[in-house]
Formats: C-alpha cells, sequence, structure tokens
C-alpha cells in the first residue's frame, strides 16, 4: 500500500495540477494499480469532487470523463450504440465487476500499460485524451509522450462512423491477455491496434486491397513482441497473424451485412 | 441401526455462521492489543548471513522485538505435520544463518502496529555472502553444492536420506521380474511426464495468534489442519515441554493439505515466549504465494510393457521429486506417485518396479498438496496408458475394463492389500454414458474450425494412512440426555464436523441437534493425527461409531441398574431405556444422565481411538470435453463428468461439493496453474495476478455422480473422497486435448502455446 | 481527515487516515465479515456496497467514502441467512471464508440486473473466487435463489 502525507480532494483542475507539481505529488485514480506499490507521496490529490465521473455525448465525439469508471463504459446505452460491443468486449474480461467499478478510464490510460485492452481499442478508435495543460492530444501521440505532470482530464471518442471489432487471447478468462487485437475501419481506412506484446499497444494501417492474412503477416512482421510469464515472443507473433485475420475478416463480414 | 442422517445431504452445522459472516476465524477472534509479527524475507536463493545488524530497527518507536538467527533455539525440526516419528527430515530452525530460497526467513520483528513494524524490516540490515544455487532439479542429486551442509541435520526414519548428497529421500520395491516381464512383451513404452508445483490458495492465507494463558502455557490459535502435530512440532522448535503449549483450531479457510505444514505458528509463538506477550501474524497473499508448502514438482518416467491383445503385464516407475529448500513432506509424496498409480492397473500385472529420489533445491519446501503425489503418479500412469491405446488401436476404456483393479483382488503394488469395495468398473462405464464417449470418440471440427474431443482417467488415493493415522472421539453425555462430542479432526469446511454428527446421531438413535460438537483444541479434544491423508471420515468416523456402541453400553448398563434389571433384560431407543418385558417399565434418557451426577461412580462417557490396519482406496473416473481452436490452442472446457466410488457418502452434497471443488483444482492444475521461477530463484507466480486459478467463467459444466460400494472397515461402508477428486483432471484433459490435435502435451500445465508448438512441429 | 457517511444505516462521521484500505478500516470498525483474501484485487473476498454498487473495499480508499452510504453483511443479516440458506443446501459454502464477499456481490448483482441469465450470472461473479467448491454448486444455489424469488 502506499503511504501519503497528504490528502486533497481538489477542487478544482488548477488546485489539483499546482499540487500536482511537487515532485513527491500523485493524481489518484482508482487506485487499483497505486495501492500495490509501496510509494510514500507527499500528497495524493483526489479528482473526485470535479464531476470527471460522466460520460457525455456531443455531434462529435463521446467524452469520457477522468474518473469514469470501466463498469460506466461497460454499461453505457450510448457508446454501444454507437459503436456496438467493442467498449464492452475490451472491459470484460478485466477481473470482475466490483474492480470495473473501481477502476478509472483515466487511470487505464494514464497509465499506459502494455498489457491495457481499453488502451490498445481506443487507440484503434484514433481517440484523444484532453490534458489540463497540453489540450486535446491525439491517443497515439499520448502513448509515445513521457510521464509528466500533466492532468489528463478526458479521454474522447471521435464518432467517425467507426466499426470495430476487439479479440484478445487469454489464458484465463479474467486474466491479462496475452496479445489483444483491436480493428477498426473508419470510411475506406482499417487500423489495426496490437496491445499486450507485452509492450504498449501500436498500430498499423491496412493497406488498400490488402487481404485479412496479408495485413495480419505483415502486422506480426512490423510489430516487436517480447516474452514474459503469459508467452513467448514467437507465440505472440503467431497469435498476432490469427487474431488481425480473424478481426478483419470479422469487419468485412460486418460490412457485408 | 436406522439410518435417519447417514446418507442425506444435509447442511452443515456452522452454514448459517459462515454465510452471514460471522467473526468465526482466526484473525476475527485475535485479541485487541496482540503485537503484529512479520518476517524479513531474503532477496536471494542461497546465500550465508555475515552479518545482520538490527539496532536501529530495535530503536523504531513501537517495536517489541527483533529476531535473527543468533535467537533462536538451535534444535533442528521439521514443519511437517505428520505423526511421530515425522518420516521427513529436521532440517529446519526457525530462523537460519543460511538461507536456502528466495522469500526464506531472516529476521522476525515484532511491534504494535503494522506501520512500525514494516518501519523497522526496512531498518535492519543484512550483508549475506551470496552462494551459487541449485535450481533445476535435475542436477541436484550429488551437486557439489550442499543445500544442508549442517551437521546438525537427522533424518529420523530410514527413507534413503543423505544430505551429503542432496537427497531427501531415495529408495526402491519390487514385485516379480520387470526386467523378464517387459521384455516378453509385444509393446514397451517409455514416456516422461513432468508435473508442477501448485499453490493449493486456500482463501483465507496462513494466520496464527499466540497468547500466554492463565498458567503461563503457550496458547495458540492457529488456522491449522493438525492441532496436535502443532503442539508437538512448536514444543520441539522452541524447546519448552508439551504440557506448556496448547493448540486450539477455530473455523479454518480452507486447507487442501496447506496447512498440513506449520507454515506460521513459530514466528508469534517464539515472539510471545520472548516478550510475554499476544503476538500475530497474519501471512500476506504474496507470502502464501512465496513461502509456503505447495505441491511437489515432479518428474515421472514410466515403461510399461503390453501385448497385443492388450494385458498390461508389467509397469516400471521412476520419480524425481523437487521437495526445495526443506524436506517436508518430501519422503512420503513420492511413495504416492507410485503405490498410487500402478495398482490402478493390478488386472493382469506380473510385475512392477518403483524407483525414487526426493532432492534438495533452492526453491521454496513443497508440502501436501491433495493428491500427495498420486496426482502426479496418476498422471504419468494414465497418461501412458492412453498413448498405449493409441498405439494398440484400441479404445481407451475398453483398454481400462481389461486390466483395471476390481474387487477382491489382491493389489501387489500396494502393500499387497486387497479390495475390499470398488466399484471402479461401475465408475468407467457411468462415465462412459455421461460423457457420450461412444459417439465422441472421435474429434468433431465445429463450422467455426474448432475441435471437440473427449478424453478420460482413472484415479485411486487411500483412506487414511494404514497403521499410522489416529482418530479419535469423546462422547459424553450431558445431563438433560443430550451429548457432547470433542473431537481432534479439524473440519477446514469439509463439514466433518456435520458429518460425524450425523453417523453418532444414527448410532444413538438421537436427533443430530442433541448433539454438540466442539473442535478441535488439544487441552479438550483427544489425540487426532488430524485432518488429511483422506483420514477423517474413514477413520474418526470409525472412533465415532465405536465411541457411540461404547457409550450406548453404558447406558444400557446404567438403565438397567436404575431399573434393577440385567442388562440383557432392557433396550435403549436413544430416548430411554426400557424393559423387554413391559415397555412401560422404563427411564429417560435424561435420568440415566442425571443419575450420573448423583452419587455415582461411573462416567456416562466413552473415548474411543481408532487407527487401520489397511487404507481402503476410493476410486473414480473422469471424463473431459474439450473444445481447442488450433489456432490459438486455447482449450476450452466445455464438460467434465465424474463417477466417484467412495463407498457411502454419509453426506452426499458435501461429498459432491468435494469432489465438484477437487476436480476444478485439477482442472486449474492442467491448464495453466505453475509456479515459475526466474533465473535468479525469484518466484514469479507471486500473486493471484500472477498465479491464475480458474474462475467461474473458466469451467463449463462438472457433472458429478456417486457409484457405491460397501467398505466393512469404514463407517457406515464408508471409504475418503477428499483428495482422489483432483486426480483426473489433468490426465483425462491432456487426452482430449491429444485426440483433438494430435499433440500429447506431456509437461503441464497443457498451455496454449505447448499445444500450438506441438501442432507447428507436426506440420 | 473527517468523512462523514453511513455504515449499515447508521450515519457517522469519523477521523480517519484518508489513504487507508476501506477492508482495514471496515474491520477496524467491527465490520470482520468482510475479509482480505489477496492484495491484488483479484479475489472479491472483500466485496461491499457503496452507493448500492459492489466493489473492492481493498482497492477503496477510505477517504472515498465520504458521503456514500456503504454496506457490508453485518448490515444485510437477514438477506444474507436468506441466499446463505440456498448456498447451505448445496454444501456450497464450504469454508465459507469467501461466501461474505460472494454474498455481497450476488446482493448487488440482485439490485442491478433484472432475470439475468446463468451466462450473465457467471459474468457479475467472476471476480469473486473461490478455491473449495469449484463453482458449480454456488451456481446451482443462485439460480434456484434467483427463480423462487422471481416467483416470491
Amino acid at each position: 500500500m502506499f503511504t501519503t502525507q497528504n490528502y486533497v480532494v481538489a477542487s478544482s483542475l488548477d488546485e489539483a495540477y499546482e499540487l500536482n507539481q511537487k515532485p513527491k505529488s500523485t493524481i489518484l485514480g482508482g487506485c487499483g494499480w497505486l495501492k500495490m506499490g509501496r510509494r510514500m507521496m507527499s500528497t495524493a490529490i483526489d479528482l473526485s469532487a470535479l464531476g470527471l465521473d460522466k460520460i457525455t455525448e456531443t455531434e462529435t465525439y463521446f467524452s469520457l470523463g477522468a474518473m469514469v469508471t470501466l463498469r460506466q463504459m461497460e454499461t453505457h446505452a450510448g457508446l454501444s450504440a454507437y459503436f456496438g460491443d467493442c467498449i464492452a468486449a475490451c472491459v470484460r474480461h478485466i477481473v470482475g465487476v466490483q474492480f470495473r467499478n473501481g477502476a478509472t478510464i483515466g487511470g487505464s490510460i494514464w497509465g499506459r500499460f502494455g498489457f491495457s485492452d481499453p488502451l490498445t481499442l481506443f487507440l484503434a478508435l484514433d481517440a484523444q485524451v484532453v490534458l489540463h495543460k497540453g489540450g486535446v492530444v491525439p491517443l497515439s501521440d499520448f502513448v509515445q509522450m513521457p510521464y509528466d505532470r500533466d492532468i489528463l482530464v478526458e479521454v474522447r471518442l471521435p464518432k467517425r462512423g467507426q466499426k470495430a471489432v476487439y479479440l484478445t487471447h487469454r489464458a484465463t478468462a479474467t486474466d491479462f491477455p496475452v496479445l489483444a487485437v483491436a480493428l477498426c475501419r473508419t470510411g475506406e481506412q482499417t487500423v489495426c491496434a496490437v496491445g499486450a506484446r507485452p509492450q504498449r499497444a501500436a498500430r498499423v494501417a491496412r493497406e488498400p486491397g490488402e487481404s485479412a492474412q496479408a495485413f495480419a503477416d505483415r502486422c506480426a512482421q512490423v510489430l516487436s513482441f517480447s516474452t514474459n510469464l503469459r508467452g513467448s515472443a514467437e507465440y505472440r507473433a503467431h497469435l498476432c497473424r490469427v487474431l488481425v485475420r480473424r478481426a478483419a475478416l470479422a469487419l468485412e463480414e460486418e460490412g457485408n451485412a | 441401526m436406522s439410518q435417519k442422517y447417514v446418507g442425506k445431504g444435509l447442511r452443515k452445522s456452522d452454514a448459517h455462521a459462515l454465510t452471514t459472516g460471522q467473526p468465526v476465524y482466526t484473525d476475527d477472534i485475535a485479541p485487541a492489543g496482540c503485537l503484529i509479527v512479520k518476517v524479513l524475507r531474503s532477496p536471494h536463493a542461497h546465500a550465508l548471513i555475515t552479518d545482520i545488524n538490527t539496532d536501529i530497527a530495535k530503536k523504531v518507536p513501537g517495536i517489541a522485538c527483533v529476531l535473527t538467527y543468533q535467537d533462536v533455539p538451535q534444535q533442528r525440526f521439521t514443519m511437517a505435520g505428520q505423526t511421530y516419528p515425522e518420516p521427513s527430515p529436521y532440517d529446519r530452525l526457525i530462523l537460519d544463518q543460511r538461507v536456502r530460497f528466495v522469500g526464506d526467513a531472516v529476521a522476525i520483528v515484532a511491534g504494535e502496529t503494522d506501520e512500525a513494524v514494516d518501519r523497522a524490516l526496512r531498518m535492519i540490515k543484512v550483508k549475506y555472502e551470496v552462494l551459487e544455487p541449485v535450481l533445476d532439479f535435475h542436477k541436484a542429486k550429488d551437486n557439489k553444492i550442499l543445500i544442508h551442509p549442517e551437521e546438525n541435520w537427522v533424518a529420523n526414519c530410514p527413507v534413503g536420506a543423505d544430505n551429503q548428497r542432496n537427497l531427501c529421500a531415495s529408495g526402491q520395491e519390487a514385485y516379480g521380474d520387470i526386467d523378464a516381464v517387459l521384455s516378453g512383451c509385444d509393446v514397451v513404452l517409455e514416456r516422461t511426464y513432468h508435473t508442477k508445483a501448485n499453490q493449493q490458495t486456500p482463501m483465507e492465507t496462513f494466520r496464527t495468534y499466540t497468547q500466554l494463558d492463565t498458567y503461563g502455557r503457550l496458547n495458540i490459535i492457529s488456522s491449522t489442519q493438525v492441532p496436535f502435530h502443532v503442539r508437538r512440532i512448536l514444543s520441539v522448535a522452541l524447546g519448552i515441554p508439551k504440557s506448556k503449549v496448547r493448540v486450539i483450531k477455530p473455523r479454518i479457510g480452507g486447507g487442501f493439505g496447506a496447512k498440513q505444514t506449520v507454515i506460521t505458528e513459530v514466528y508469534p509463538a517464539i515472539v510471545t515466549m520472548k516478550t510475554g506477550r499476544p503476538a500475530k501474524i497474519v501471512y500476506t497473499r504474496e507470502e502464501s504465494m512465496i513461502a509456503s508448502s505447495p505441491r511437489h514438482e515432479m518428474e515421472v518416467t514410466v515403461r510399461i510393457g503390453a501385448m497385443k491383445d492388450g494385458r498390461i503385464r508389467g509397469i516400471d516407475l521412476y520419480t524425481l521429486s523437487n521437495t526445495g529448500a526443506f524436506g517436508e513432506h518430501g519422503p512420503t509424496t513420492v511413495g504416492l506417485s507410485g503405490h498410487k498409480s500402478i495398482p490402478l492397473y493390478s488386472g493382469n500385472q506380473e510385475a512392477f518396479r518403483f524407483r525414487y529420489d526426493v532432492v534438495y533445491t533452492n526453491v521454496m519446501s513443497a508440502g501436501a498438496y491433495r493428491g500427495y503425489g498420486a496426482t502426479q503418479g496418476i498422471f504419468a500412469i494414465e497418461s501412458i496408458v492412453n498413448e498405449l491405446a493409441d498405439v494398440l488401436h484400441r479404445d481407451p476404456i475398453d483398454l481400462r475394463m481389461q486390466n483395471m483393479v476390481r474387487e477382491g483382488m489382491c493389489m501387489p503394488a500396494y502393500y499387497g492389500e486387497v479390495t475390499n469395495a470398488c466399484a471402479l468398473d461401475r465408475c468407467v462405464q457411468r462415465v462412459r454414458e455421461m460423457i457420450g464417449w461412444d459417439e465422441k470418440i472421435k474429434p468433431r471440427v465445429l463450422p467455426n474450425g474448432h475441435i471437440r474431443a473427449v478424453g478420460m482417467a482413472m484415479a485411486m488415493q487411500g483412506s487414511a494412512i494404514s497403521k499410522v493415522d489416529v482418530g479419535a472421539v469423546i462422547l459424553r453425555l450431558s445431563d438433560d440426555g443430550t451429548y457432547n462430542m470433542l473431537l481432534g479432526c479439524t473440519d477446514m469446511g469439509t463439514g466433518c464436523d456435520t458429518i460425524l454428527a450425523q453417523m453418532a446421531a444414527d448410532c444413538l438413535g438421537c436427533r443430530m441437534e442433541d448433539i454438540a460438537v466442539y473442535a478441535s483444541d488439544t487441552d479438550t479434544a483427544p489425540y487426532d493425527s488430524g485432518s488429511y491423508a483422506s483420514a477423517t471420515t474413514y477413520v474418526t468416523g470409525m472412533a465415532c461409531v465405536r465411541a457411540c456402541e461404547e457409550l450406548r453400553g453404558k447406558i444400557l448398563h446404567q438403565g438397567a441398574k436404575m431399573l434393577n434389571l440385567s442388562e440383557d433384560a432392557v433396550e435403549f431407543d436413544g430416548k430411554r431405556v426400557y424393559a423387554l418385558e413391559d415397555d412401560t417399565c422404563a427411564v429417560t434418557l435424561a435420568d440415566i444422565a442425571y443419575s450420573g451426577q448423583c452419587n455415582c461412580s461411573d462416567v456416562l462417557s466413552a473415548t474411543v481411538s481408532h487407527s487401520s490396519l489397511v487404507s481402503p482406496p476410493p476410486f473414480m473416473a473422469g471424463a473431459a470435453e474439450v473444445e481447442v481452436d488450433p489456432e490459438t490452442g486455447h482449450v476450452e472446457l466445455i464438460d467434465y463428468v465424474a463417477a466417484v466410488d467412495c463407498g457411502t457418502p454419509i453426506n452426499p452434497n458435501l461429498a459432491r461439493v468435494q469432489t465438484e471443488g477437487g476436480i476444478v483444482q485439477g482442472i486449474g492444475m492442467a491448464l495453466y496453474e505453475d509456479i515459475v521461477y526466474a533465473a535468479d530463484g525469484t518466484n514469479l507466480s507471486n500473486s493471484f495476478m500472477q498465479y491464475k486459478i480458474p474462475s467461474r467463467l473458466d469451467i463449463g459444466t462438472v457433472r458429478v455422480e456417486f457409484e457405491t460400494s460397501y467398505e466393512p472397515t469404514g463407517p457406515f461402508g464408508a471409504k475418503s473422497i477428499g483428495e482422489i477428486v483432483i486426480n483426473t483432471p489433468s490426465p483425462a484433459i491432456a487426452d482430449a486435448v491429444a485426440r483433438a490435435t494430435g499433440v500429447r502435451v506431456r509437461t503441464l500445465p497443457i498451455t496454449a502455446e505447448k499445444i500450438v508448438r506441438g501442432m507447428m512441429e507436426q506440420a | 481527515m473527517k468523512i462523514s457517511y453511513t455504515l449499515n444505516g447508521r450515519a457517522i462521521t469519523d477521523e480517519v487516515t484518508p489513504a487507508q484500505p476501506l477492508t482495514e478500516y471496515l474491520r477496524s470498525r467491527g465490520c470482520l465479515s468482510v475479509k482480505r483474501g489477496c492484495e491484488t484485487s483479484n479475489c472479491g473476498l472483500c466485496t461491499v456496497l457503496v452507493d448500492d454498487k459492489p466493489v473492492l473495499s481493498c482497492s477503496t480508499l477510505t477517504a472515498r467514502i465520504d458521503g456514500k452510504k456503504v454496506e457490508t453483511m453485518e448490515g444485510l443479516q437477514e438477506q444474507a441467512a436468506e441466499i446463505g440458506g440456498y448456498l447451505a443446501d448445496e454444501g456450497a459454502e464450504q469454508c465459507g471464508f469467501c461466501s461474505p464477499g460472494l454474498i455481497m456481490n450476488i446482493i448487488g448483482m440482485t439490485r442491478e440486473l433484472k432475470h439475468p441469465t446463468e451466462q450473465q450470472v457467471r459474468q457479475y461473479l467472476a471476480g469473486n473466487l473461490c478455491r473449495c467448491t469449484g463453482y458449480v454448486s454456488q451456481l446451482r444455489a443462485i439460480t434456484r435463489y434467483l427463480a423462487e424469488k422471481e416467483e416470491a
């Protein structure tokens, strides 16, 4: 468990931002990860009172406040009406309902964890993050950025008529993925994001006319994979070839239907 | 004797307390103000402590004591909860200058709060001379690096142990001329199978609190399966007489063998002895994963010889077992890998040989886990018989029907015991029907490319350790005609407090609620070895039946005396003793009980100990239907069916749940559970995040039926059920996967990656 | 830090260590039904209801129950006994150590889902580990409980 000298329920983002500039300050998400560490903080900054726990829909995007829980995403009628099952599919396997009632999308995306399911899907959906100082940043840029002392306020899922499929392989139903694949078609463009390689998710665009298998093979070739407890690099590359092909075929089928 | 309760699926008598969250477990009842005890652990797999400075740690406010290897008794002991003299070598100290695995205890800290103790732990400065570890158990025997070079290392029993060779045990036994028999066989297969260390992971982690009582005696309240062994082990470890130790077991949050080893008890106990204060230790899940008592990793090499007509004539089996840093249960678990696998094929067996080595290595010590070596041996035997069926082009069930042990047969590899009760043949046939074997034996490819297939296995276990285990019951008539039953066995959720009352109520002709059960407290209970080795129903159950008989006799005697009749002129119907000739001439049980409290020199009670000369095996068959995704290698368990012969199921509901639970543990073992160490000996499987056990989404249906038999040496014809139920999933699932994909996975767990690799190698 | 919340219907104001896990805080307040089975959010033993939603108390900071409604099994004895009875009729509680967390999540589920299918039940309760039973007896008990509740 972490320890902290001060605990501040921030009353504004500016206050939170100020507090967060001190080296031993930490912004709290759902605390599922933080609590496993032994971090000694000077100030723990709680964003709970800032109304960031809402999912709202505008003309052009869905806005997910940083404190929105994974369970809220999973059960949100608007998200599922627009994006289909992929949103629920990317969180359904994460531990259990109680955990998802606590884990926040802000914490999940800020951490930029390699095993992250939402990060993988959201990359494919071409999400953006809103940082308190940094403003609106494409998620694909954000994943490359070093950890800094800004605050992730919101995640935006643009409404561009995306059709997405989310597939993973796991050793057990509630384990981390051995490999996670999200494929998203927006108009003529298809993009694949592959996570849990076990490095953070990265994207590959499908070339025009490229067959599902060719695309899958290319993904496995251009992306790097490595070995950990859950699988070897070779096996992950193999899974990439299988899952990307399947996702591409599923998208094509959906398009034909 | 009418059976009003035995054979009924009744609720457990503690069910209400457990399901409404009453404070009945160790940590719930520990007094406020206990010192918090924690252990500093070694970061090295093998090292000598050259210097340990606790000065600063001791000055942390709120710290009561900091103990190192310099502060503990120097008498070695074993933490294995076994009958004295323990077959496990005396190779432990509470704290040792030599650390033997990553996580081994280096120092004990006790203080007023968690925070103070955590701070003090960080302040202890340790210098190590880091030594090369032995991490590969194939290389342990006769390695120049010795895990236990110490001179006061002792093996109490002739188990072939030799600390100068890293041997915890070794030996061999044989029947017939195995080489001659195998050379006369049409087919001889040789295969090696490797089962991994697995964690029992009871939901309640290891925990103990200790305090001194009014008489200055050390009271140990602990989540343990073996209170009497805890008492003896602690008296040896602390160098105090047994009369100074009392052990109490409250409700236990699961055991599965994990708590048949003294994991936590020594730490608060020595703190209480040093400080005089109550002390408590509650292991984290991480500690429970890295410094506990998992299943012995074993590599089992089998040679099996058969004729073209299917007769299996000989089995030659060699087991290499990894006991880790200490020898707990090392010499005994390995025995079961042969004794409870080879006899399954006693049908046409002309010879067997069983050899084994148990080696020390620098990983966490292994211990007792449900199945206790039988699980490992049965994976090997059942797998090679499935492979033999392939070679002989025989249906694996038919091959088993031809060779299996049956009722009345002698089992040379099982101490020459004869099966009094054996429904294995019926179990196999039942499973054949339940899973739809004959329709499904040919794998089926589904429209999505997945492949469905079935596989099966048989299993046996024992019922208690013959000529060793002792079960005992004290039964007392109380003044209103109800009874007190004091037990030394330990209900760990499995329900023995309930089923023993079921038996007693039927024996005494009373209502179950008239029997007040209490367990377990070494001060009040009769000596019982404890609940392990599938012993309680069989051994303590028999003690219960005999105690009831004895007490009935005393009740009759007292009643007859009160009626001025001879004992053979009266009968006892559970409520009263009456004259056979005139049933209005009677005395109530309550009056008999009261008579025992006034002007009476006879106590109306019975104390009975029971031990068995035999250990009748329960038998079972299990079959799995899996669906394999041949591209990812993912195995989905669709259906698991089992038919169990545990003799008479005393409480079929509890027997069924034990079976279902054991099967699902076996499924975890088969498919993903594996304790993995890094190259430096660090345990990577140190949490439920990294060591996955099955969730309710990871199993399909599990269906259990009973094929009853009647074991004359057991209570109401009962045999055991606790352990056998974990033995079939690994070989059955491996067989189903092989049938679906052609890939035989001989090293557990059967991961998707291994299946994919196997299929690529085939292609 | 001072917080105000309701615990099993009682309004409470307390000075708390904000980053203390709710599990240990609730146990220190006598809610001993709340168990801890791990440190990694995986086991579900510590489940309590916060504003009617099942959460892992081990992963919830005590500061965060400020202004909320917290329920543990101590406050839901009648419903616990009812559901517990269905479990007990199957022998599905076995060691019982995971029973409070499981039953709390079943209560949470019945507050959120109407007529859940068997798969939905498995999904909802997937975060509640049990090592004794292998789950199937629990599923039988829960299915019966839900069916008979619907009939009543």
